[in-house]
C-alpha cells in the first residue's frame, strides 16, 4: 500500500528561528498522499499548512524527517532538480493568483509549457485545452489587469493544469474570492481532478473549501490532529 | 531562447520606465560618439593639415638641424647627398634650406626664418608656384599670421638680413608676393618662404639645405645617409599626437559623467526592481525557474536596455552625426591659439571602431550594472519570494 503513495512525509519537521526562539512549524508529520487525491489541509494560522506545502512542493526543505514526492526526497535535491521537480510535475495556485503582470492569459498560461521547451504548436493546443477548462478562451489576450479576481484565478488553475502535472499544491486559493467565484473555482477543480486524475492538495482553512475535499487533515501547532475521509453531498458542496 | 524571450516582453512591459531609461542611456550614446568623433576629427584634421602642408611622408634632417634649438641653425646645412637629389629630381622630395634672419617691419626688428624651397615643388601643399616670379628679384611668400603680426600684406617690399655661411651678414629688399592662408602655424608664423636656389647663392649655401621633405607615401631610403637623419611621421606628429591625447582624457571626463548618470539610472531600475517584483521571482522559481536562470533573466533585462538605447540613437543620432560631419563645427578663430591646425571649421570624424567600440563599451557597463543587483537573488529562498519578502 505503501509504495501507492505519491507523497510521503516521514517525521517531518521544519523549524523556523524566530530571534532567539526556535518555531516548529511542522512536528514530525507523518502523511501519505495517493493519485487522484483531493485533500485539504486545514488548520489555524500558523499551523504548518503553507509550510507542508512548500516541502512537497520542494520550494522549501525540511529541517529534519523526510518529504519524498513522486520518488524523489526532497531534502536531497539540488537547486536544479527542485525546479525540474516543479516544472515538469507540480503546480501551484496561489491565494494572490500570482500572474504575470506583462503577459497575457495565453501567454501566462503557456509559461510553464516554454520551460518544458514544447514546440509552438503543442503550446497552442495545450493552452487552448486549459482555457476551455477554465471557461476563459474569450479572455486569451487579456492582461491581468483586465480581469476580475475570479477570472485570474482561472488563469492561475490553467497555468496549473496545462501541463497536466501529477500534483496541484493550492495555497488558500479561494481567499481572495467571493462565494460564487470561489464555488465556480472549486467546481472546476474538482472536475480537472477527475478527468485527469490530478492530486490536489488545499492548504486552506476556508470552509468553501472544506465542502468540497474528499479528505481533510488537520494541522495544529505543526502536527496532525486529525486525518479524516470526507464524503460531501452536492448540496451540502453548495452550503444548502 | 525562453530567456531573452522573456526578458525583451518584461522590458517592453514595464512601459515608460524602461524608454527614460532607454533615453538617457541613447543621449549618453549619441554624447560619448559625438564627442569622441570631435575628438578624433581634430586629430586627423591636425594630421592631414601638417601632413600636407609640412610633413609630406616624413623628412631627412641634416644631423645638426634641430626646431627646437635656434642656435643649431647656422651649422644645420649640408650638400644635399645623391640619392636626396635623384628623389627631389623624380618629383619625391623638396629640399628646404632655413636660415636665420631678421626683418624690419614699421621699424622694429623681429626675427624670422627664412626658408628657402623650389617653387615648382609640389611634394608639400605650400603656393610656392607664387614664388616663381622671374621679374621680380627676391619674392618671398608669407602666411596670414606672420602678415599680421608683422603688418605685412601682398605687394609690400621689406628689409631681410640675415648672415651667411661664412658668417657675414647680409641683408636685402623682398617684395611680397602672396599672403597665403593655411591651418599649420608651423610653416607660417615667424616665417618668409623665398626661391630656394635665391636663398643658397644669398647665404652661399651651394645646393644645401637643412631638411628634405619626401612626398606622402614615399619609402625613405634603405640605407642610411650620412650627415642625414630620417624622422618618420610618427616622430613628426607625436607633438600634436600627445596634445590631442591630452585633450581627449579631459573630454573623456565627460563623457564618463554621462555614462555614470545613464548607469545610475539602470542601477536604480534594476534595484527597483529586484526589490518590487520578488513575488515575480518567486512565481517564476515556482513554475520551475532556478535562481541562475532568475538573475539571467534579470541581468539581461537590464542589458537589453543598452541594445534599446543603442538602437534608440542611431535613429536620431545617425541623422545628427552626420548632419555634424557634413556642415562641421565652426571654431572661432582663438581656436588658432591653441597651437592646432584646425583651420575655420572643425569636421568631426566617426570611425566604425569608434562606433562599434563606444556600443560595445556601454553593453558591457549595462551588463555588468545590470548584474551587480541581481547578485540578491542568489540567496533568495522561492518562499520569501514569494510571500514578497527578501531573504
Amino acid at each position: 500500500m505503501e509504495n501507492s503513495f505519491l507523497i510521503k512525509t516521514k517525521e517531518l519537521v521544519k523549524i523556523y528561528p524566530i530571534g532567539w526562539k526556535k518555531l516548529a512549524a511542522l512536528d514530525h508529520v507523518n502523511l501519505g498522499f495517493e493519485k487522484a487525491e483531493f485533500t485539504g489541509v486545514v488548520g489555524p494560522s500558523g499551523s504548518g499548512k503553507t509550510t507542508l506545502l512548500n516541502i512537497i512542493g520542494s520550494l522549501d526543505v525540511p529541517t529534519a524527517g523526510s518529504a519524498e514526492v513522486l520518488g524523489k526526497k526532497v531534502e536531497d535535491l539540488s537547486n536544479r532538480q527542485a525546479a525540474a521537480l516543479r516544472n515538469h510535475s507540480i503546480g501551484f495556485i496561489f491565494q494572490t493568483f500570482n500572474l504575470l503582470p506583462v503577459y497575457t492569459v495565453f501567454e501566462n498560461v503557456e509559461f510553464p509549457l516554454l520551460l518544458l521547451g514544447l514546440s509552438a504548436d503543442e503550446r497552442k493546443q495545450k493552452v487552448r485545452k486549459a482555457l476551455e477548462w477554465v471557461d476563459l478562451v474569450d479572455r486569451a489576450k487579456s492582461k491581468p489587469a483586465q480581469l476580475s479576481g475570479g477570472q485570474c484565478q482561472r488563469v492561475a488553475i490553467a497555468r496549473a493544469v496545462v501541463k497536466k502535472p501529477a500534483i496541484i499544491l493550492a495555497d488558500e486559493p479561494t481567499a481572495n474570492l467571493d462565494a460564487e467565484n470561489s464555488h465556480n473555482i472549486l467546481q472546476t477543480m474538482e472536475e480537472l481532478n477527475r478527468e485527469l486524475k490530478t492530486t490536489f492538495i488545499f492548504a486552506t482553512h476556508d470552509e468553501k473549501v472544506i465542502r468540497y475535499i474528499r479528505r481533510k487533515i488537520t494541522l495544529v501547532d505543526g502536527k496532525v490532529a486529525k486525518d479524516e475521509v470526507m464524503n460531501p453531498t452536492k448540496a451540502e458542496r453548495k452550503g444548502q | 531562447m525562453i530567456i531573452p524571450r522573456l526578458a525583451l516582453k518584461n522590458l517592453f512591459g514595464a512601459g515608460l520606465r524602461t524608454w527614460l531609461n532607454v533615453v538617457v542611456l541613447s543621449f549618453s550614446f549619441v554624447a560619448i560618439i559625438g564627442l569622441q568623433g570631435i575628438y578624433d576629427g581634430m586629430n586627423n584634421q591636425a594630421v592631414q593639415a601638417l601632413t600636407d602642408a609640412e610633413y609630406g611622408g616624413g623628412q631627412y634632417w641634416q644631423e645638426n638641424y634641430d626646431p627646437y634649438e635656434p642656435l643649431s641653425l647656422p651649422d644645420a646645412h649640408a650638400p644635399l647627398p645623391e640619392a636626396l637629389l635623384g628623389l627631389k629630381d623624380a618629383g619625391l622630395a623638396a629640399p628646404v634650406l632655413i636660415v636665420q634672419g631678421t626683418i624690419y617691419p614699421s621699424g622694429r626688428i623681429q626675427p624670422v626664418l627664412i626658408k628657402g624651397i623650389d617653387p615648382e615643388q609640389s611634394v608639400i601643399s605650400i603656393p610656392t608656384h607664387f614664388l616663381a616670379r622671374e621679374d621680380i628679384k627676391l619674392p618671398a611668400l608669407i602666411g596670414t599670421r606672420m602678415a599680421k603680426n608683422a603688418g605685412l600684406k601682398k605687394g609690400d617690399t621689406i628689409t631681410v638680413r640675415w648672415r651667411d655661411a661664412q658668417g657675414t651678414f647680409d641683408a636685402k629688399d623682398v617684395r611680397i608676393v602672396e599672403v597665403m592662408r593655411t591651418t599649420a602655424q608651423s610653416i607660417d608664423r615667424g616665417q618668409i618662404w623665398v626661391p630656394l636656389k635665391k636663398i643658397q647663392e644669398l647665404a652661399r649655401m651651394p645646393n644645401e639645405a637643412s631638411l628634405v621633405v619626401l612626398a606622402q607615401d614615399t619609402e625613405p631610403l634603405k640605407e642610411g645617409l650620412a650627415g642625414w637623419n630620417f624622422k618618420n611621421l610618427e616622430f613628426l606628429l607625436k607633438d600634436i599626437t600627445e596634445l590631442v591625447q591630452a585633450k581627449t582624457i579631459g573630454g573623456s571626463i565627460m563623457y564618463v559623467i554621462l555614462l555614470l548618470l545613464a548607469m545610475l539610472a539602470i542601477f536604480n531600475t534594476q534595484v527597483l526592481s529586484i526589490f518590487r517584483r520578488r513575488k515575480e521571482m518567486g512565481t517564476l522559481m515556482a513554475l520551475g525557474f532556478t535562481r541562475v536562470k532568475v538573475i539571467q533573466l534579470f541581468t539581461l533585462e537590464g542589458a537589453m536596455h543598452g541594445v534599446l538605447a543603442a538602437l534608440v540613437a542611431a535613429i536620431y543620432g545617425t541623422p545628427l552625426l552626420v548632419l555634424f560631419t557634413k556642415k562641421g563645427w565652426a571654431m572661432p578663430e582663438s581656436v588658432d591659439s591653441y597651437g592646432f591646425a584646425i583651420g575655420d571649421k572643425l569636421i568631426p570624424t566617426y570611425g566604425a571602431g569608434l562606433i562599434i567600440g563606444t556600443t560595445v563599451l556601454v553593453l558591457l557597463v549595462t551588463t555588468i550594472v545590470s548584474f551587480l543587483p541581481t547578485r540578491k537573488i542568489a540567496k533568495l529562498k522561492p518562499t520569501d519570494a514569494l510571500r514578497g519578502r527578501m531573504s
